[in-house]
């Protein structure tokens, strides 16, 4: 199954509405409770940033018995440095948009942790493309 | 409700009182209601007995089993267990001595203050301890909001703290100080006064957290009428010796724990407080994601002002918090060395039983167990719920256009019941009901409530 949504760029107020989207139609497909946190963890990082630091942008989400896969891609500017922008605490993000709660610097610290295979396409002047796959398997695996 | 046992409902629509209307089905916070045949039906998979329904009925159609009152003359020794918010039932011109007066009057031997468990707890633990596994803890004090999150919440089970409520706290006790004095567990029976149907729902359960303490939940407002016949025969100028009965101990805070932000203001670090089902649905789809931060305890009830909203309390909420609120201002603010003595001397017989079970996720959401099969409907929803109007009348007798979406998909409705397709577009109808599933009308396949209503 495949499903797509809009994100605006500096639409602060509805950043997470996708997740949230998402989210209620994962609970309803029945998926494990911690693999819908995860998932939704790492989207929620990865829309905030297309709010935050891109020109807007859109997720695609393909969800299959097995395995969801997200794909999150804006238009630009794309992020000159990536291994630095990995690093836990670094931000680029302004004084506004910390004083609205956002930007500690720990969103895709937080989506690697989250999924279980990222890659991220980017570079100076360039769209980014965030595509992060949740195995299913992996909550069995961790189940007690 | 601690282990996997099917939960008991308590409320039953009357078909002989329902005139179909919708009400009901659109205030259910969990979508569990259902318009069939001109008159509403209750999932019982979903259905959290909030107690929201019965507020919003206009026609008086949707009653709570009772239980009979009778039930209570089977022990020797009878205990009340009472909400703090029953005096706030009454006028000014009823006092605390009376209330008690009356319920001694309809046959309890023994009452005690629901929330007095609070200051039990306080006094064997010197603070107000909480019991879970996650953070930031969720009071497990309403069981709607338990129940909510067993249905809707599973990831949020470790955060439900397992402490017992006050008032099973203070059932335990109760018991336990008259088997102290030599009287044998079975001549004691400990009834509850409820201000809803979830908590007599949760008395009901088997296995859920009050079995064994409560032998039996009594509906507030029929204990309520008792009370106030016994008012209104007793001789004119009527007075109580003060001397006549001990008034039941509890302490100012703890007075208040069942309004909102009650229980809070006794928890440790940050707190927040959220009442009414459909903000504390909207509150934790927040907690879930994670997005909240430093918060330590959540106090979520499902009724407005807390229990004083509660759907079996017959006095206006604001009336009667303002009467409760009044009357704590007049009470200690701790316990005295006394009662603090005699919880004491009994801890070894409480402290082990002060927690409860984990509790289980009960799946309610899912479009079918199978993921795969489960994709498939969901996708099949998308495609109906474009198909039909989306002006969310409610006339098919679903809530919204896309609840019908989810029943015609699980098999449960035809596209048939939309009647603004039916006028618009008669011919694309029948095209669709053939693609979808022609006149299912599977109407038995939501079970309906059959709980009979036993005469009080
Ligand atoms: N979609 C994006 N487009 C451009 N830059 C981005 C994007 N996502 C992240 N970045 C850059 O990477 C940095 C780190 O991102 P993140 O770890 O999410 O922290 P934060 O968003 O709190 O700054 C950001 O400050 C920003 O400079
Ligand atoms: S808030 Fe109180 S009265 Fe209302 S359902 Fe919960 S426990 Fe019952
Ligand atoms: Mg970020």
């Amino acid at each position: 199954m495949h499903i797509s949504y809009q994100v605006q760029a500096g639409d602060f107020s509805n950043a997470g509405n996708v997740s949230s989207n998402i989210k209620k139609i994962l609970k309803q497909l029945n998926f494990h409770p911690s693999l819908i946190k995860r998932i939704i963890i790492a989207l929620y990082e990865a829309e905030v940033n297309v709010v935050a630091h891109s020109y807007g942008g859109e997720v695609v989400c393909n969800i299959a018995p097995d395995t969801v896969i997200i794909v999150v891609t804006d238009t630009g500017p794309g992020i000159p440095d990536l291994s630095l922008a990995m690093t836990e605490g670094w931000s680029t993000a302004t004084a506004e948009v910390r004083e609205m709660g956002f930007g500690a610097g720990m969103g895709l610290a937080n989506i690697r942790k989250n999924a279980d295979e990222l890659t991220i396409d980017t570079g100076a002047n360039q769209p980014t493309s965030i595509t992060m796959h949740f195995s299913v398997s992996t909550e069995v695996k961790n189940e007690p | 409700m601690s282990h996997d046992e099917p939960f008991h409902h308590t409320l039953t629509i009357r078909k002989d009182l329902c005139q179909g209307c919708t009400h009901c089905m659109k205030r259910c916070p969990t979508e569990a209601i259902r318009i069939i045949g001109g008159k509403a039906h209750v999932d019982p998979e979903r259905c959290i007995d909030c107690g929201q329904c019965m507020g919003v009925c206009p026609h008086n159609a949707i009653v709570i089993e009772q239980s009979d009152f009778q039930q209570i003359f089977q022990f020797q020794y009878r205990i009340a267990i009472i909400p703090t918010l029953l005096i706030g039932q009454f006028e000014d011109s009823i006092t605390e001595l009376e209330m008690i007066d009356a319920l001694h009057a309809i046959g309890f031997t023994h009452i005690h203050y629901a929330e007095f468990g609070v200051d039990i707890l306080k006094t064997l633990g010197n603070k107000i301890s909480v019991y879970a596994d996650a953070h930031p803890v969720v009071s497990s004090y309403c069981p709607a909001v338990v129940r909510l999150i067993q249905l809707r919440y599973p990831s949020l089970l470790p955060n439900v703290n397992l402490m017992r409520t006050p008032a099973q706290i203070a059932a335990l006790y109760a018991r336990v100080k008259l088997i102290d004095q030599g009287i044998p567990s079975q001549e004691i029976g400990v009834f509850y006064v409820t201000p809803c149907a979830a908590k007599y729902a949760q008395i009901m359960t088997p296995g859920s957290a009050t079995s064994g303490l409560i032998q039996g939940g009594l509906n507030l407002d029929s204990v309520f009428n008792l009370m106030q016949s016994y008012f209104a025969q007793r001789p004119r100028h009527y007075k109580v010796s003060p001397t006549k009965w001990e008034i039941p101990i509890i302490t100012g805070p703890a007075f208040l724990w069942s309004l909102t932000k009650g229980e809070s203001a006794m928890m440790q670090g940050r707190t927040l407080s959220i009442d009414e089902v459909h903000n504390v649905i909207e509150f934790l789809e927040l907690v879930e994601d994670e997005r909240h931060e430093n918060l330590d305890f959540l106090e979520l009830r499902a009724c407005d002002t807390g229990c004083t909203g509660g759907v079996l309390t017959p006095r206006n909420r604001f009336l009667a918090t303002e009467r409760i609120k009044h009357h704590a201002a007049t009470l200690p603010k701790i316990l005295d060395e006394t009662h603090r003595a005699q919880i004491l001397a009994l801890s070894d017989k409480l402290i082990h039983n002060l927690k409860i079970d984990r509790i289980v996720a009960k799946h309610s959401l899912q479009l079918d167990q199978d993921v795969t099969v489960a994709i498939k409907k969901l996708e099949q929803v998308k495609r109906i719920t474009a198909a039909l109007p989306g002006i969310d009348c409610g006339l098919c007798g679903s809530p919204t256009c896309r609840a019908l979406a989810e029943d015609i998909a699980r098999g449960n409705a035809s596209i048939r019941r939309c009647v603004v397709l039916k006028v618009t577009d008669p011919k694309g109808l029948n095209h669709l009901a053939k693609i979808w599933g022609e006149a299912v009308q599977k109407e038995a396949r939501i079970p309906i409530e059959q709980q009979p209503t036993p005469e009080v």
